[in-house]
């Protein structure tokens, strides 16, 4: 007999999903225009979960009319303290009902419970804790003397990290005396309602958070209001271009998190069975549903049959499947449409030429299912190599010298992080210099800190989110 | 294969081939695969291999007649109530305790069961060569099957590489085909990750059958990165060799989910083939009566109690 | 009697001082209408130029050390001053102020050079920062030079506003294509003609004489220029290269005539490394 491990789910019983679930305006949960509701699923079962209120733009309206009252008469009143402590309670009962969130992140997203458990909901509430504690010292944010908040900030977040984005988003923005309206992914809305439920227990002045579900055209209210002083968004390069478009020219100023497609160049003498370790985090971490992973593997050509012997060992041991399974490494895919682009750009990889190969495994007969990819002779010119695949599918590329690592790792229009793979220091800091990316990962990756400034340079982006530098973005005047 | 002579630059080209370490990467590894959730029926089988595994451990300046024959009946019969547990690994115990040990294993149904010695000035191998000679030839002599020899740390921090390596391929010509070796490491004396894959190899390519983490006198002792990269480094001997090397953790596995994370590790890292006492082994004392209550509840369905296993 | 020998204004790409590309000049006059000069009208393709010499220009400056770039950029305030008389007059001239007033906006512009070099080897250490993030990593975050910035000047200032403009910018390690006041270009060649002689590698600064409304769009879109100084701009033309610009998602600031750190900050970007700690 060999070691199988029995499946191990963890129970869903701390969970209580209702039938329906109303828009957070101004303290309340209220049904969309005419009742309006759409559908979110489990992408790993494809059961349906809840129904959810579709915003119109008139309930945009009311979302930033009620940011609006209680930016201008309670929250840009209230004593910094104090906001601070709001943000500290906010904190605490995420990290009281931990569990519950886990869980209910995992049913929505698809997400491995031993990711929402271990990374998400715990850096979630970090975020919260570590901002509150800016909230009486934005004297120190490096924006002058006498920093103002924006106002009323519109948010929008993607479906790869629901209630992490929120945090990223919400918290920064609280801290510095804005009010929000955030639109959750329309596919993963059920944490940011839940996060509702917690902003009520935690007594936060209502309209002080809002939060409004729907899809595309809901974002596009928000980013179209008039009422709106800055847009904080993260996702797509592309919708974010449509951003820029739509506020030129007004007073809106925004903050942009967009695609990446980053290198994790890994020299000859990197710690060989980390650099293992960190490719598998880099590209497999939440189902590479990560703007930021490394989804172009640069190996120095010496070394490049060794490491792919050891990388594909090691990819075979990969658990994938029941993402409430506590031994569960790789989930779903949040939804068809994605799985759908991820199958149509490794076809692309396969015509073009690469060599595609994934381990043997079981996935589900029923939900969203794509296994650990990796694509061997690709070349800077195929499609893989350029396009942000954003899912479970690694490029690997070869260099013959730092400078050939360089060159290829910055020809890209995205920026936003690179991994660097050896054991000399000098060379660390040479290639960190020459990088143009705004999170770089020396032996090391994929790590998030709410004290780490994220973000990118070039298409991947505008500012950053997280540290002193992230919150200066939330203040007028900060970059 | 013979991937280094005793020479020093043959030692010290070979190791520098080695892929350096890094400590926070490894340690990473190691907590994520301690985070396994293993149960029922994996949990069942997982205990049983784990008792098979142990080398059951009495290495006190205290030891007597009685205390070793008290071990012994114990590794023979893990649980009196219960004939379906299986017998442990190994006996492990002082050279003057072999022939004990070895005696009343046989006169007890425990003929199966070897006795392993340790041996070359064991815990510290601060002795002459002829001492650590004649320390095996003992043993060996009085009945031990398998042989814990200690490395000189002091000559592999100060370089002496030579000197290390052929210690122990002197005390594998000792052991033969009469006793296998096993190489203790003292990782807790070497304290970086890079010293400990350095000298699984220098172990591994002197003759070395198992290595082994450490003496239990020194702390840390068997801590999961460790372990960790010492199975890489059997892993990747066989990759090289063609021969499987065993690893034997000793030191602080005290608890019953301390096994289970040692052979997750054993499982994700050096693979499925590691998983038997042929080629993996526990050297511990307490953690056989935890591993025993753990049964009890996986059988009863309730806690057990410390007074319903023995104490030895 | 001796005629005057009148200065031909031209451009400044890559360190050389050509005519447009394209053979064209216009006319420029003093308040009361007077002829004063025929500088350069730049095209397009003289842009392209430009932003082809500061993509050369960028890996060298942006990796010259900080105490290097303080000490050219002091070493353009020492140049300037020598100059002082020449700039005087150009501003009397063009804008048609007194004298002292002309006088007092080159001192000041002359200062602002001192003030932006001293910033640049301390940008980082200011605004950069060692994060304390939660384990055994080293983190810390670095302001870098975003790239090449085209950067048009304010309209309504020949000298200061330029240097308000183009200081911070190339403190930070940036290669800047100027686009001179429409009206009041003439300081901008003679600043150039300074900067050609203060150390300043070629292609670091490069300045365009030209009209304003033909040279934004291709700035607002040309795939190579990574972000843009719009304080130049009418609300209209701001509107149209933030609308261009986001094809690649440009940085694009305009800002008062103020010297302040978020001035470089506008053109920096943010680069944040981690590294485990261990032994």
């Amino acid at each position: 007999m060999t070691f199988e491990y029995a499946s191990a789910p963890e129970s869903t019983s701390v969970v209580k999903i209702k039938p329906e679930y109303g828009l957070f305006i101004n303290g309340k949960f209220l049904p969309a225009k005419g009742g309006k509701v759409f559908s979110t699923i489990n992408p790993a079962t494809e059961a349906h979960l809840s129904k959810v209120a579709f915003a119109a733009p008139s309930d945009v309206d009311k979302a930033v009319a009620a940011a609006r009252t209680a930016y201008s008469k309670v929250w840009s009143k209230m004593p910094a303290a104090e906001r601070g402590k709001y943000l500290f309670r906010i904190a605490r009962i995420l990290q009281e009902r931990a569990r519950e969130f886990a869980v209910l992140e995992t049913m929505d997203n698809g997400k491995p419970i031993r990711e929402t458990r271990d990374t998400d909901i715990p850096l979630a509430a970090a975020h919260f804790f570590y901002h509150a504690g800016w909230a009486d010292k934005l004297e120190h944010a490096g924006v002058g003397t006498a920093p103002k908040p924006h106002g009323v900030v519109g948010q929008i977040i993607p479906w790869n990290f629901p209630l992490l984005m929120l945090s990223w988003k919400i918290a920064p923005a609280l801290a510095t005396g804005n009010t929000v309206v955030l639109k959750p992914a329309e596919t993963t809305p059920l944490t940011a309602l839940l996060f509702a439920e917690v902003c009520q227990q935690a007594g936060l002045p209502a309209g002080v958070v809002n939060i409004v579900t729907g899809d595309g055209s809901t974002g596009a209210a928000i980013v179209n209001h008039p009422g709106i002083d800055k847009i904080a968004f993260t996702g797509s390069t592309d919708v974010g271009k449509g951003i820029a478009r739509a506020i030129a020219g007004s007073k809106k100023s925004a903050t942009l998190e967009l695609g990446g497609k980053g290198a994790n160049i890994v020299f000859e003498d990197a710690p060989i069975d980390e650099t293992v370790e960190g490719i598998i985090t880099g590209i497999f971490f939440n189902q590479g549903h990560v703007c930021c992973a490394g989804s172009r593997l640069l190996v120095q050509e010496n070394i490049h049959d060794e490491l792919m012997a050891k990388l594909k060992a090691r990819i075979s041991k990969i658990r994938v499947g029941d993402p409430l399974d506590k031994n569960t490494d790789l989930g779903a895919i949040n939804s068809s449409a994605q799985l759908e682009k991820i199958r149509e750009l490794t076809a692309s990889g396969v015509e073009e030429g690469a060599e595609q190969w994934s381990p043997s495994c079981n996935l589900p007969s029923k939900g969203f299912w794509f296994p650990p990819t990796v694509f061997t002779g690709v070349t800077q010119a195929h499609k893989i190599a350029r396009e942000e695949i954003f899912g479970p599918v690694l490029s690997v590329l070869t260099f013959r010298t730092p400078q050939e690592a360089i060159e290829k790792a910055n020809n890209t229009p995205f920026g936003l992080s690179a991994g660097i793979w050896t054991d000399k220091g000098s060379r660390i800091l040479w290639t960190a210099k020459h990088l143009k990316a705004g999170v770089i990962w020396a032996n090391t990756f994929n790590k998030f800190d709410p004290a780490s400034p994220f973000g990118g340079y070039k298409e991947s982006g505008w500012g950053r989110e997280g540290g002193r530098h992230g919150l200066a973005a939330y203040l007028k005047g900060g970059h | 294969m013979r991937v280094m002579d005793g020479t020093l630059p043959s030692i010290k080209g070979f190791l520098k081939t080695l892929s350096p370490v890094d400590q926070v990467g490894a340690e990473a590894r190691a907590a994520m695969l301690a985070t396994r959730s293993i149960k029922t029926s994996s949990k069942s089988w997982a205990i049983d291999m784990a008792i098979s595994m142990i080398d059951l451990t009495t290495l006190e300046g205290a030891d007597t007649a009685g205390k070793v024959k008290a071990i012994c009946n114990k590794a023979v019969r893990p649980d009196p109530s219960d004939s379906t547990v299986p017998h442990v690994g190994a006996i492990c115990v002082y050279n003057d305790m072999v022939r004990v040990a070895r005696e009343h294993l046989d006169a007890s149904g425990g003929k199966d069961i070897p006795v392993a010695a340790v041996s070359t000035a064991f815990p510290s191998g601060r002795a002459s060569l002829e001492v650590k000679k004649r320390d095996t030839e003992d043993a060996i002599a009085n009945g031990a099957a398998e042989i814990d020899m200690v490395i000189d740390r002091g000559a592999f921090l100060s370089g002496d590489l030579v000197k290390v390596f052929n210690e122990i391929e002197f005390i594998k010509s000792i052991c033969g085909d009469k006793a296998h070796l096993k190489v203790i490491l003292e990782t807790g004396e070497l304290v970086t990750l890079d010293n400990v894959r350095k000298a699984s190899y220098l172990a591994m390519a002197a003759g070395a059958d198992f290595i082994k983490t450490s003496t239990g006198k020194v702390s840390p002792a068997a801590t999961a990165p460790v372990v960790l990269v010492m199975l890489e480094a059997v892993r990747d001997w066989y990759e090289m060799t063609g021969t499987r090397i065993g690893v034997k953790p000793a030191g602080g596995i005290r608890t019953t989910k301390d096994a289970i994370k040692q052979l997750v590790l054993v499982n994700e890292t050096a693979g499925p083939e590691w998983l038997n006492p042929g080629l993996f082994r526990i050297g511990a004392s307490a953690l056989l009566n935890d591993l025993l209550m753990q049964r009890m509840k996986l059988r009863d369905g309730h806690y057990a109690g410390s007074n319903y296993v023995t104490l030895d | 009697m001796r005629i005057d020998v009148k200065k031909t204004y031209k451009l400044y790409i890559g360190g050389a001082f050509p005519r447009s590309e394209s053979g064209r000049s216009y006319e420029i006059s003093d308040k009361k209408g007077n002829f004063i000069a025929n500088p350069a009208q730049a095209s397009r393709k003289d842009l392209r130029d430009a932003v082809v010499a500061a993509r050369a220009a960028h890996s060298g400056w942006s990796s010259a050390t900080a105490f290097n770039r303080g000490q050219i950029l002091y070493r353009v305030a020492e140049i300037m001053e020598g100059r002082t008389s020449q700039f005087v007059d150009e501003i009397v001239a063009t804008e048609g102020v007194a004298p002292a007033a002309a006088k007092k906006q080159v001192q000041e512009a002359i200062d602002l050079w001192v003030w932006y070099s001293g910033w640049c080897d301390k940008i980082g250490s200011i605004y950069g920062s060692t994060n304390q993030v939660s384990g055994a990593f080293y983190n810390f975050t670095i302001p870098e030079s975003v790239g090449v910035v085209a950067a048009f000047a304010p309209q309504k200032s020949s000298l200061l506003g330029l240097v308000h403009t183009i200081a911070p910018i190339i403190a930070g390690g940036n290669t800047v294509i100027a686009i001179a006041s429409e009206k009041l270009p003439l300081c901008a060649i003679t600043l150039s003609e300074a900067l050609a002689t203060s150390d300043l590698p070629g292609g670091v600064v490069n300045i365009l004489t030209g009209i304003t409304s033909e040279l934004a769009p291709w700035a607002g879109s040309h795939m190579e220029i990574d972000a843009i100084d719009a304080s130049g701009l009418t609300s209209s033309q701001d509107k149209e290269v933030r609308v261009s610009g986001a094809d690649n998602l440009k940085r694009i600031s305009s800002f008062k005539a103020e010297a302040t750190p978020q001035r470089l900050l506008a053109f920096m970007e943010h680069k944040t490394v981690w590294h485990p700690i261990g032994i």
